[in-house]
């Protein structure tokens, strides 16, 4: 355990320096970022307006505070694994990585941390100008704050053990990009991000209630809100657990399946 | 008319390069039917709470999806490609065998690269514009699909301008790549009607990134509810602009003094 103190310490000393190098590019890639959620928040909130003020039971201030909250909790969740695992095969990376007699997860998780730490004060201003602009107004239930920690905690876990392990594709084909689009796409419907999950018909309800993304944005959001009850709330706890467990197991059998077919490519 | 046959050169060239890539045609045609799918998923849920958005109906709104897919299939398949390979030629110093050609510089910059499995895109549009006109039923005279024609072109020639002034700014500036990403994130901002953003959104898509000329304008006008100045307007900022481009260009060439050899 004390080790891994350690190699999180220096990894996360290289990372944060890594990209303080790419200022501009991370400005505009946060910026890039926040345009879907804000259209998002546009649309529902036009729809709310047009409904006499609320739409399934969100009213116009929930749902810019529900987006304003999405767009923050997808971003420290948020992961790029598939990408940057694709190219580490591609260009012969691997190699080196794979001699570290440190798990190459935990270089990556640090990369991330980094960059969301670098991300943070932008991130601040960009909230602090939607909450104005949208004149959102929230008071937080100390309950809610306090349920909200492990559920955060449990999706960041999830996010990045079932996006590893997605990446991981990288070791059977070249176009893990198509994949991965594929599981951005069914997540923007399923997580909440397109609209508040109470707005689908309930087929669809049940549907994400199963499956990984509602899980890793919606669940948070709506415990920020004040919008679930205290049975949901284990229920969902439960949920996340167990897909923390699964994304944990298919990570390892992947991992290791996928390192027995590497081969390097390169130099 | 020598242009003509330079442009179709060029095209052959490209059809035949990319022909070598044929699996890509099925990526991106898989990439665009699950986009197509999102939208409509999207509408649907809309539509399942109001009846309009922001005074759109739902096939006027099935119009501006189409239009977004025509324009993002012409804006992937000819213009950032080009502009894309142009700015790997400024870095590599490979410009210079451009400029060193007998044709006009800009023309062969637009046209050196062309990635023609993204037309999927507008062929995609065919179905949904059909889709729209048939639900919006028998008001769609011959003004109509003269205005939209004419914006859809007007547009065109916009966000040819808008990339084309961005992209010469690498001559003074070499990582400009980061900038397009700007335009990429905000061209989604296009698949609704401008009216229902904020007013500082919709002064940034109007006149910053003029995506709003690209696809709001042009199906307002299948609809019917451009309004004469609107359209007149469009076409006259597609004028200048592409006046302004052209001599943003110019400019840019006399400052370039190649890289490295």
């Amino acid at each position: 355990m004390k080790s891994y103190f350690f190699i999180y310490r220096s990894y996360m000393r290289i990372q944060l320096a890594l990209n303080l190098q790419y200022r501009v590019a991370l400005l505009i890639w946060i910026l890039s970022s926040i345009v879907g959620p804000v259209l998002y928040l546009v649309v529902w909130r036009t729809v709310a307006l047009q409904k006499g003020g609320a739409v399934a039971g969100y009213t116009v201030n929930d749902i810019v505070v529900y987006y304003i909250f999405m767009l923050l909790v997808n971003h420290a969740t948020h992961t790029w694994f598939a990408l940057a695992f694709s190219y580490r095969i591609r260009l012969g990376e691997f190699s080196s990585d794979l001699l570290k007699p440190v798990h190459p997860i935990h270089l990556d998780i640090a990369d991330n941390f980094a960059f969301k730490l670098v991300a943070l004060p932008v991130m601040g201003a960009v909230v602090a100008f939607l909450a104005w602009s949208f004149s959102a107004s929230w008071q937080p239930e100390v309950s809610a704050l306090v349920a909200f920690v492990p559920v955060f905690v449990l999706a960041l876990l999830m996010r990045l053990f079932l996006e590893w392990a997605l990446a991981m594709l990288a070791f059977w084909t070249t176009r893990v990009d198509a994949i991965s689009q594929l599981y951005f796409l069914f997540g923007l419907s399923f997580s909440g991000r397109l609209a508040p999950l109470d707005l689908f018909p309930h087929s669809v309800q049940s549907l994400a209630a199963i499956l990984p993304f509602r899980w890793m944005l919606a669940f948070p959001v709506e415990i920020l809100l004040g919008r679930v009850t205290s049975r949901e709330l284990f229920a969902g706890l439960g949920m996340q657990l167990l897909w923390v467990i699964g994304g944990f197991i298919i990570l390892q059998i992947s991992y290791r399946k996928g390192i027995r077919r590497y081969t390097a490519v390169g130099a | 008319m020598y242009y003509v046959s330079l442009v179709a050169t060029y095209f052959r060239l490209a059809v035949q390069n990319e022909l070598e890539y044929r699996i890509n045609f099925w990526f991106n045609l898989m990439q665009s039917l699950m986009e197509l799918g999102l939208a409509f998923v999207g509408l649907t849920v809309i539509f399942s709470h109001t009846d309009n958005l922001g005074g759109w109906q739902p096939a006027e709104l099935i119009a501006l999806v189409g239009v977004y897919f025509l324009m993002g299939g012409v804006v992937r398949t000819f213009i950032r490609p080009a502009m894309t390979r142009f700015f790997e030629d400024i870095r590599k110093g490979a410009l210079d065998f451009t400029l060193t050609k007998p044709v006009d510089s800009q023309v062969l910059v637009s046209i050196q690269k062309v990635e023609i499995w993204r037309l999927v895109d507008v062929f995609i549009a065919i179905p949904i514009f059909t889709l729209a006109i048939i639900r919006m039923g028998s008001h769609i005279g011959l003004v109509e699909i003269l205005t939209f024609v004419g914006s859809l072109f007007s547009g065109m020639a916009i966000i040819y301008s808008f990339l084309l002034i961005l992209s010469t700014t690498a001559f003074w500036f070499v990582r400009v790549e980061n900038i397009q990403e700007i335009f990429v994130s905000l061209w989604q901002a296009g698949r609704w009607p401008i009216g229902i953003y904020p007013f500082w959104l919709r002064v940034t898509l109007t006149f910053l990134v003029p995506v709003a000329f690209a696809t709001t304008v042009p199906a307002s006008a299948i609809s019917g509810r451009i309004t004469t100045t609107t359209f007149v307007g469009s076409v006259a900022l597609a004028a200048a602009l592409l006046l302004l481009s052209r001599w943003f260009w110019r400019l840019g060439i006399r400052f370039y003094s190649g890289a490295s050899a």
